[in-house]
């Protein structure tokens, strides 16, 4: 029997010649990222719970202040200074207000093959590069950094084979929710999602991001395309190499495929309180919104940043809205300065913000109030995700934020025009 | 025998606790704004021995630790739901949080109920019937058992795991 991309990660990982679902395994970790919504709690069971404390291996370690920058009270300043002093008696890589965790990870560190712990469910985004990222607490967090591995149970796959391409105004967010909507939360509950077919492959490294970021929504485990050309080529630009590109076998197990036809996907919004709720935008064409954010780890990247521009030139966010923008990384923040996009937001009255996590994560500025209503390019709409319990979280395409930001009510692209 | 607060299918991390206090200094300045999106007086509510139920696909969303954290720092014995989010299952075994899976029994109880749970033969005793539920693999068990992962590694005393490699398949 054949393995699929993740099987071979799994197997590589654990010193195996082959893995099957079900099975066990001491795997050793390639990287681990730590963020800021966690790592305070790690640093004090390393020194409050380990018997004998120390570190395997310092260089796979990558510590990212993301959430709250800057920090937003004393005692948020209190656990990040904690973070900041570790990372420095170590010597563990630390990036503070440089970008969210993800892209900052995808930006610098992410080599297909690799197998990646990050304390952050969103871990899944490094499958765009053939790698098997996947989100952990902080006790196996704690484990992997002193023991430089961690227990993993081998997950099915299941096989997403897409087909066709998206058409003008639609974008790889409204497929992502689309495709949550069919399968739902907990679609693939512990298993994970290999993107493949001709689909798939015509999409950029960009693309692949938004997709894999978003599998954790759907109860993934992981993530994965596999790392053809598109991605070595992304991989080579950034002067890094893999550490394996690995293939699924034509004989690999599959404990499910589903096919989504590209041409078929329209324009989606996820309506409160679940991101598998979701609904042809246009059908949410109207509601009025008093917030838009175009930011997170999913989606604030340069794409999006000149989908946003190419429909705010020469256009105004409406004054009953306030328009949050807020980039992915300072590298993409400084690339939006250069290509004029900064401007254009400024102009068009967006408010654009140092590159963090933000208003997706619900503990940062730009939180909403009591019954607000807010539509996002962010990870999640949850009960009271983005601030008062009885706000409204909306989800959708940097196209459908913007021109919603622009109207003042939720709005689609093609209404602009 | 504990009382039994029950949720919603799709029961979310962030509704267990909130991210604008997940970065308070501790899980125990965390732990009395446990669901307090839902129920603002749960943790004061809650006894030591007491159980959470859920339906679907129980703590779905964030990694946060803090969410199982916060349960078993309230006393929760354990977490009772159709099925949980792998993140959350994971953590809770890791923390030594008992988290079981039992199809009938979440549609058949309501907050208030009681339950009686004997985790090692996999029963639940309530309402005068008795619920079979989903063992752990021995390889999870054995972490439960041991009052949680970091205390199995600190009882190996070496960087290997809790049991052997090939010792914990299901």
């Amino acid at each position: 029997m054949g393995m699929t991309i993740a099987e071979k990660i799994i197997a590589s990982a654990a010193g195996v010649e082959t893995v099957k679902p079900g099975d066990i395994h001491t795997v050793t970790l390639d990287r681990m990222m730590s963020n800021d919504g966690t790592t305070h709690l790690t640093i004090d069971m390393y020194h409050q719970q380990i018997k004998n404390p120390s570190i395997a291996d310092p260089k796979k370690l990558i510590f990212i202040v993301d959430h709250n920058v800057p920090a937003d009270n004393p005692k948020t300043a209190a656990s990040q200074k904690k973070m900041r002093d570790f990372a420095k008696e170590h010597h563990i890589d630390f990036w503070e207000g440089k970008g969210v965790c993800h892209q900052i990870m995808m930006e610098h560190y992410v080599c297909p093959g690799e197998l990646i712990f990050g304390a952050d469910s969103h871990t899944c985004t490094y499958g765009a590069l053939g790698a098997f990222g996947t989100g952990v607490g902080c006790t196996d967090f704690l484990y992997g950094m002193v023991t430089g591995t961690s227990w993993l149970l081998v997950p099915e796959t299941v096989k997403f084979n897409l087909t066709g391409r998206l058409r003008k105004g639609v974008y790889p967010r409204d497929l992502m929710l689309h495709i949550i909507g069919q399968i739902g939360a907990n679609g693939v509950n512990y298993q994970v999602m290999e993107f493949t077919g001709d689909g798939a492959k015509a999409l950029s490294v960009n693309d692949r991001m938004v997709l894999c970021n978003l599998a954790v929504e759907a109860g993934a485990k992981s993530a994965v395309f596999e790392a053809d050309e598109t991605a070595l080529a992304w991989l080579k630009e950034r002067g890094r190499e893999p550490k394996h590109v690995f293939r699924s076998d034509p004989d690999a197990h599959y404990f499910k495929e589903y096919t989504f036809d590209l041409d078929k996907i329209e324009p989606i919004v996820a309506r409160p309180d679940f991101v598998d709720d979701v609904i042809p935008a246009r059908e949410a064409c109207g509601i009025k919104i008093d917030e838009a954010f175009l930011g997170s780890c999913n989606n604030g990247r340069i794409d999006e940043m000149r989908v946003a521009a190419r429909l705010l030139k020469g256009r105004r966010v409406a004054d009953t809205v306030r328009f949050l923008i807020v980039p992915a990384s300072n590298e993409v923040y400084i690339q939006s300065l250069e290509e004029g996009l900064i401007e254009i937001f400024m102009e068009a009255g967006a408010i654009v913000m140092n590159a963090n996590c933000s208003v997706c994560w619900g503990s940062c500025q730009g939180v909403i109030g009591e019954n607000e209503v807010l539509i996002s390019t962010g990870t999640r709409n949850f009960k009271g995700r983005a601030g008062h319990p009885s706000s409204k979280v909306y989800l959708g395409s940097a196209a459908t934020v913007t021109a919603s930001a622009i109207k003042g009510v939720i709005a689609t692209e093609n209404e602009l025009e | 025998m504990g009382a039994i607060f029950k949720f919603h299918n799709d029961l979310d991390t962030d509704q267990i606790i909130a991210s604008q206090y997940l970065l308070l200094p501790s899980i125990d300045e965390m732990k009395a704004h446990a669901f307090e999106s839902l129920d603002a007086d749960f943790s004061k509510k809650v006894q030591p021995g007491d159980f959470v139920v859920g339906g679907e696909n129980f703590g779905c969303g964030s990694s946060r630790e803090q969410a199982p954290g916060v349960l078993k720092a309230l006393g929760v014995k354990g977490v009772v739901a159709k099925s949980f989010a792998r993140i959350f299952y994971r953590n809770s075994i890791n923390i030594g949080l008992p988290v079981i899976i039992c199809k009938d029994l979440p549609d058949q109880v309501s907050t208030g109920d009681t339950m009686e749970l004997f985790l090692s033969e996999g029963i639940i005793k309530t309402g005068g019937r008795e619920y079979s539920c989903t063992k752990l693999p021995p390889y999870m068990q054995a972490i439960l058992d041991k009052g949680g992962l970091i205390a199995s590694l600190n009882e190996a005393e070496t960087a290997s795991p809790a049991v052997s490699k090939d010792g914990g398949k299901q």
